[in-house]
């Protein structure tokens, strides 16, 4: 009897500790939306594509900040997808074994390296190097684009992509070289077979089958990329302004929360920085969760076969 | 014969262009270590580690408080993440086939996916509204609830490995149910679920984003858990957008001891792990 009872404890004690992650979530999206509300009620959806931000008249729009996280993330993606997939295929299929646990070990590195540290090594390194070598040969080759004209800062959108595709790259890589490897030999044997190259094979068979899982991985990165944080907030710049030049500066959804926090002054102000918050949380969850969705199906389907 | 070229040609090329983007990636890597490694080593010295910040213009002083602030973080928040995330952990596994369960893990997934800053915004509303002051306090429950979610999964995955047998045994020999749990079962995946939690420690230890106003930072020795209080990242931060070279010097510096940190943490994990276990170690790091 004394046995059956401190079992029933146990499992009640474990299941009311493994319930506070649920009441976690619950509890930030509550009191989030608590001190968002008076900005929500304020702004409504003009709040989402006004783009004046004037703390002293308390006027807020969040539009050069979401347009500055989307623009970042996307071109870090642009940036990062096509060598997060070579490196994948060379770790999974091209390299000689005994590269393939060090040099995957040095790219998960990459995923360690503390954001602060890659901010540190941003403002330095790369915005200097960008400003002196970077910009001006884009703008001499390539000055007719809109895309790379204006002056040469070094801290802007580009500087901030750069940084977030070095950022996301290890998740990527890493992710679609564990979806390689779980295509099976059969196929790639077939393909070569029938005569296909390393490349085709690659092509038809690991990538074509491995699709799924990589959009997943994709989306994963992206999810990183929409959050991250102190690197960005370190070399965008901070200027709240839509431009259509890559080297100007821009501001972020992030990086305006991470400067301009603890110092709004008024309740408004720091309402709207919460609703910031509040959007950027939403959009990461959508993300998150399409993200495992896609993964889960191929792994699904793995064990399906 | 021309199409056999072509293709030969594409492959060549197609698999140097897979070579070739694995350099690339090194080359940030190289880059930034070099960095860190060259301009951190010539400014961290022994006042480093012992001295509190000067004040602006005056040369020296260390981040010793930061160093002490951060380790004070990392303490209080293992206090409570740690037996949440495990014993959470043991019930997704031992209990978990219900959809109280899966609620469970669909919370920890959502959390582990939130921006560390909104996690600060969190911690701020819940901690430092109410208490109308920035605390160690509300900084540890920021990181905390970074832990929560991998080393929660990373013990469900580690319990799941233990064999049946091992359980189906000690119940056999008229173990009780809880008992089996902590002395088999926990004790059997105790390496695993070791590495998870320092895979954690490793990952808040250079969080610096939901710190920025949860525990904000402070030029002095800690004064008590409901002060604000320094801790590296934060202090490096805040000495990289500075306009003073004295003050980059020590920002690399620090830059320096956290990543030898970081590193020093997750290179127990390779102690404490057996090889089998590795591969899930690698794709939790990543999540």
């Amino acid at each position: 009897m004394k046995i059956k009872s401190a079992d029933l404890w146990f499992k009640k004690a474990a299941a009311i500790l493994a319930l506070s992650a649920a009441a976690l979530v619950i509890l930030l999206v509550c009191s989030m939306a608590y001190y968002a509300l008076p900005a929500i009620r304020k702004f409504g959806l003009h709040f989402l594509h006004t783009s004046t931000w004037d703390p002293v008249k308390e006027i807020f729009g969040a539009l050069p900040f979401i347009y500055g996280t989307v623009i970042s993330s996307a071109l870090a993606l642009l940036m990062a997808l096509p060598v997060s997939l070579g490196i994948a295929v060379y770790l999974a299929e091209l390299a000689p074994c005994c590269l393939r646990e060090p040099l995957s070990f040095l790219i998960e590195l990459l995923a360690a390296i503390p954001s602060v540290v890659y901010g540190l090594w941003g403002i330095f390194f790369l915005a200097p190097f960008l400003r002196e070598t970077v910009q001006p040969f884009l703008f001499r080759y390539f000055g007719f684009l809109p895309l790379f004209q204006g002056e040469f800062y070094g801290v802007g959108m580009l500087s901030a992509a750069i940084i977030l595709s070095i950022m996301i790259i290890p998740t990527i890589s890493s992710i679609s070289r564990e979806v390689f490897l779980t295509v099976p030999s059969a196929q790639r044997e077939a393909a070569l077979a029938l005569g296909a190259t390393r490349w085709e094979t690659i092509r038809l068979a690991v990538l074509g089958y491995a699709r799924s899982g990589v959009l997943g991985a994709v989306i994963l990165g992206l999810g990183r990329a929409l959050g991250e944080t102190m690197a960005v907030t370190m070399v965008i710049g901070n200027r709240p302004e839509i431009s259509g030049s890559l080297f100007a500066p821009a501001y972020t959804m992030a990086s305006v929360i991470a400067n301009e926090f603890s110092e709004a002054t008024t309740d408004l102000y720091l309402s709207a920085l919460i609703e910031i918050g509040f959007i950027l949380f939403f959009v990461t969850l959508i993300i998150n969760i399409a993200a495992r969705a896609l993964i889960w199906r191929v792994s699904a389907k793995i064990k399906a076969k | 014969m021309n199409i056999y070229i072509k293709r030969k040609i594409i492959n060549k090329l197609m698999c140097g262009a897979a070579f070739f983007s694995a350099l690339l990636t090194l080359a940030p890597l190289i880059s930034i270590f070099g960095y860190v490694i060259s301009k951190g080593i010539t400014s961290v010295n022994f006042d480093f580690f012992t001295h509190l910040p000067m004040p602006v213009g005056e040369h020296g002083g260390g981040m010793s408080n930061a160093i002490v602030g951060t380790l004070i973080l990392i303490g209080l928040s293992c206090l409570w993440a740690i037996p949440l995330g495990v014993f959470g952990g043991v019930y997704l596994a031992e209990f978990g086939n219900n959809k109280f369960a899966a609620a469970v893990r669909f919370s920890a997934d959502v959390l582990n996916g939130i921006p560390s800053i909104v996690i600060g915004i969190f911690a701020y509303t819940v901690f430092v509204l109410p208490m109308k002051s920035f605390s160690a306090i509300s900084g540890a429950f920021a990181l905390g609830i970074i832990m929560v979610p991998t080393i929660m999964r990373a013990t469900e995955e580690m319990l799941r490995m233990v064999p049946f047998a091992l359980r189906e045994a000690a119940l056999a020999l008229g173990v009780s149910q809880s008992r089996m749990i902590v002395s088999i079962v926990l004790k059997t995946a105790l390496p695993g679920i070791l590495t998870g939690i320092l895979l954690a420690i490793a990952r808040i230890a250079g969080e610096t984003a939901p710190l920025l106003f949860t525990a904000f930072g402070n030029r002095f020795w800690p004064q008590g858990l409901n002060q604000p209080i320094a801790a590296l990242p934060l202090q490096i931060f805040n000495y990289a957008i500075s306009p003073y070279d004295d003050w980059h010097r020590q920002a690399w510096a620090g830059a320096l001891v956290l990543i030898l940190m970081v590193f020093l943490i997750s290179l127990l994990t390779r102690f404490v792990i057996k090889p089998k276990y590795r591969r899930k170690e690698m794709i939790w790091k990543q999540k």
